[in-house]
Formats: C-alpha cells, structure tokens, sequence
C-alpha cells in the first residue's frame, strides 16, 4: 500500500511528466488557453493514460513476451494507445457532446500525446507488476491533469497582462513554464522509486 | 512600499548584530542591482524610469532578496539573482502588478539550484565586533569574489535546519543537540533573527500593509503539522518551536508570502494559500532534499494562485454563487440568461 502511494507521489509530483520529464509538452501548451477546455483535456487524458497504462501492460506480458516480439513494443503499444483514444472519443461524444465540441481535434490528438507512450515505456523499464502499472499510469496522468489545469488558469491571467510586445503569446508560456518547472525541482529527494 | 522597507529593519539589523557585514554588502548590492535593472527595463520599454521607481517596489524586491542570500555572497552571485528576479519575472510578465511568481523568490530559488555551494555557505555567527569576526575588509574581497576557497570552508557553517537535516538516521534528537553539532550560539542567533522578523510583521500588521490570513494560516498550519510529526517520533522531527523560529517561516511568512502581487486576493483565498505554503513547507523540511524550502513552497502557490482566485471569488451580493468548471449540461447556461 506504502509502495502505491510512494509510487503515486513520484510519478505526480517528484518526476512529473511535463514540469520534470519534459513529455507531453504538446498539449500542454496547445489546450492551456482556457481553463474549461484544458479541464475537459485533463479528465480525458487521465482515462487514456490509466488505460493505455493498463492495456500496454497486458499487451506486452500477455502477448509480445511470450512471443519473444519484445523488439514490436511500441509499434504494438501505438496501436493500443490509438485504440482506447478512439474507444474514448466514441464515449465522449455519446455520453457529453458538448464536452466533444470543446476539446474538438485535441480529443483524437491524445494519440500522438509523448508522455502516454512515454508512460508505457518507463513503466515497462521499471519492471512493474500490474497494479503499479496502474498506479503508474494513474500518477503520470493526475500530475500531468494538475499541471495543465493550474497552467490554464495562470494563462488566463498572462493573457490579460501587459507584457512587452517580443514576447506575447508562446514566449511568456514557456518563461512561465519554465518558472514552474524551477518550482518542482523543490521536490526533489521527496521519494527514492 | 516605504513602510514594508521599514519592516525589514529589525530584521536587517538582527541579521547584521549576528552574522556582520556581509547582510549589509548583500542588501545594498541587490537593492542597488534591482534598482538600476528596474530602471533600464522601463526604459527599454519606452516608459519613464524615474515614475516607475517611485513606488520602490523594485528596491523591495532587491532587498528581500539580499537578505535571503547568505550573507558576504560575491556580486556576481547578486547579480545572477537579480536579473532573473527583476528582468526575468517582473518585467517580462508586463512589470509592477502583474507578475505572477514572487520576483524575489524567484531568483533565490534559481541561485539555489544553479549554485548550490555558494548558497549553502552560510557564515557561523561570529557578531559584528567579535573576535573572529570578518572585518569590513574581509567582507568587501569576498563581495568581489578574490578570497580563496580555503578561506571561506573554516569561515561558514551549517544552519540549524541544515545540521538537522543531515543528521544520521540512527542518531536520536536529544543526542544529536548534546552532541554540539552546531557554530556556537547558532540556535540563539537564529532564534533571535525570527523574532525580528516578527516585530517586523507586526509592523506590517499594525499599518494594514497585511492582512492575518495568509501568515497565520502558514505558520497555523506548519504548527499543526510539527506538533503532529514530534508527538509521533520525537527523536527524529524538530520540534515545533525549532520549526518556526528556524530557518525562514518567519520572513516568509510575513514578508514573501504576503507579497500583494502573487498571492491570492480573496479572504477564503489566503487562508487556502497560506495553509498550503505551510504544508509544502513542512513537507519538503522533513522529506524533500532541500533543509528549508520557503521559497519553493511559496513559487509553487503562486502558480496554483489563479486557480485558488477563480474558485474563492465571493459571491456578489444580489447575485447567486457562480457555477464553475466545465458545463456539461447546456440547461444551466438557458436559466441563467432568464431574467
């Protein structure tokens, strides 16, 4: 149980995936503008990345192992990470059509998101069993939703601000990310996993 | 801003009684630095340099910053320190009012992680006039960077929270105090120095420049947390009062976290604010890798800051609580446009 969490705190905070590892920066500068989108983008990328934590998982052990296919792994792992982001827009749009409408192209742009391969890569490296993958996947994307949420809100406000003309739009986004990344590196030593 | 400056004085002046003239170096050069930066960045704006000082916001970042730096840093240190505080996150965000992270904080932390030996030399209290004490001298050829490295290992020491930190696991806390592990009068010095800082706040108090929310929900909150860990293992967590009075709560508490800029706006907002400093604090003392971590804990609220603002606005009076986050039923939307 200790472990889970340990591993929860790690993925979400110490080794964040954007603010630390530097994945996944596509999304989070492209659905930051707003915060009601970038909080539909944060909950549908949760759900994909705890799945296609999962999936690629199962796939791997149940399937590329045995087989001795490792060397297929992220072909085959694209083609599930495809798979439940197309699994998860049929959802959206049946279950909350204006949710669809708001996160429009980023929905089946999820695919190409680096940190969800990147996700089922680093949890393969670490040689974890199935409920760490899970945690793992699950951590990965609770940090990567706290970042993007928070990042909306502060973007809202820098849109707002006077800054010098050179350095609007995509410039200020990365000085404040980076900013924010300096901050996370507090958290370093937090825990060993 | 005079009055904050004012505030600072005790503090100033209790840091210098105990650790000489190196805070005096640091506080001018960095006040110095942020001025002229200020200055230069309004003009390449196009604006007037000499309006924009006028509210010495610029001379307050400097000065928080240069008491935060340990004291006889090189210039060049400062001078790291001060552009990305003034240049970096004051003025590239569009000045006085509308940076989002904490100008001052900002640079500390960056020195911290870019120059982590030069930040953790803190010198052992020698006073003012003691006998070991750096002369003004001394002081002026570390400020220029020529004293040699020898020179400054024999001069500098751990601070409480450092020692604390890095004691071994297997050592007991009653042990590791008999042990004298700490520069003579090191507790006392910085003991003394919080209190300062605290008169200082009272200060800031007394003229309205703070409300109580945000220093009392921080250190309210690293008092709960501290009373907590030491009545579960008191051999291995500082004590509440060596929490509070160690390190930088106290400045931080009343002179960072307060910052009007960066913090939250909202009564409910500081309370949330404030609380959640304490906690990263605490948090990062007891497990992170850094023995104080004030500056990092307030640089990570001030990024959560709009987020706390857009959940705690009051409620407008006449009007109902407004509905937030994503609107999934399109219903909500049609009622509100009724008259």
């Amino acid at each position: 149980m200790t472990d889970f969490f340990l591993i929860l705190v790690s993925t979400a905070l110490v080794n964040n995936f954007v603010l630390v590892q530097f994945l996944g920066l596509c999304p989070f500068m492209g659905v930051s503008n707003k915060l009601e989108s970038a909080m539909g983008m944060a909950m549908a990328t949760t759900f994909v990345l705890t799945l296609s934590s999962v999936a690629s998982h199962l796939v791997y052990h149940g399937l590329l192992a045995p087989l001795n296919l490792e060397y297929l792994r992220i072909i085959a792992f694209i083609v599930v990470i495809a798979g439940v982001v197309q699994f998860t827009e049929m959802m959206v749009r049946k279950t909350s059509p204006l949710l669809h409408q708001v996160l429009g192209i980023f929905l089946p742009l999820i695919t190409t998101n680096c940190a969800v391969l990147g996700v089922a890569l680093l949890s393969l490296n670490r040689e974890s069993t199935f409920m760490e993958a899970t945690i793992y996947g699950f951590g990965a994307a609770l940090g990567f939703s706290l970042v993007l949420v928070l990042f909306a809100a502060m973007r809202e406000r820098i849109a707002v601000a006077d800054v010098p003309r050179p350095f609007r739009g995509a410039a200020i986004a990365m000085i404040t990310a980076s900013l924010m990344s300096l901050a996370f590196m507090g958290f370093t030593g937090l825990v060993q996993v | 801003m005079g009055w904050v400056l004012v505030a600072t004085f005790p503090g100033i002046l209790m840091l210098t009684w105990h650790f000489g003239w190196g805070v005096i170096t640091n506080v001018v050069t960095a006040a110095g630095l942020a001025v002229g930066l200020e200055a230069l960045m309004v003009r390449l704006r196009g604006r007037a340099p000499l309006v924009a000082l006028r509210d010495n916001s610029a001379l307050l970042s400097g000065v928080l910053l240069g008491i935060s730096l340990p004291p006889g840093s090189a210039w060049w240190l400062i001078l790291v320190g001060t552009v990305a505080a003034i240049v970096v996150a004051k003025h590239l965000f569009g000045g006085l009012g509308q940076n989002p992270f904490n100008p001052a904080m900002v640079g500390y932390a960056l020195l911290l992680i870019s120059f982590p030996v030069a930040m953790t030399q803190w010198l052992s209290p020698q006073g003012l006039f003691g006998p070991e004490a750096l002369s003004l001298g001394d002081v002026l050829v570390r400020w220029a960077g020529l004293a040699e490295a020898s020179s400054l290992d024999s001069m500098s020491g751990a601070t409480p929270l450092d020692a604390f930190k890095h004691k071994p696991e297997a050592v007991m806390a009653s042990e590791f105090w008999a042990s004298d592990p700490l520069p003579a009068g090191s507790l006392a010095a910085w003991r003394s120095v919080a209190l300062a800082w605290l008169a200082g706040g009272a200060l800031l108090l007394y003229k309205r420049l703070i409300t109580w929310h945000i220093p009392i929900a921080m250190l309210g909150a690293m008092l709960v947390l501290t009373t907590l860990l030491y009545a579960i293992d008191p051999s291995h967590y500082g004590s509440p009062l060596f929490h509070l009075l160690g390190g930088a709560a106290l400045f931080g508490a009343f002179f960072i976290a307060t910052d009007p800029v960066s913090a939250a706006t909202s009564r409910k907002g500081k309370l949330y604010y404030g609380a959640a400093i304490g906690i990263l604090v605490m948090l990062i003392r007891s497990a992170g890798a850094y023995p104080d971590a004030v500056a990092f804990a307030v640089l990570l609220m001030n990024f959560a800051v709009p987020f706390i603002d857009y959940y705690t606005q009051p409620r407008t009076y006449g009007h109902a609580a407004p509905q937030r986050g994503i609107r999934l039923d399109p219903i909500d939307d049609d009622q509100e446009r009724l008259p």
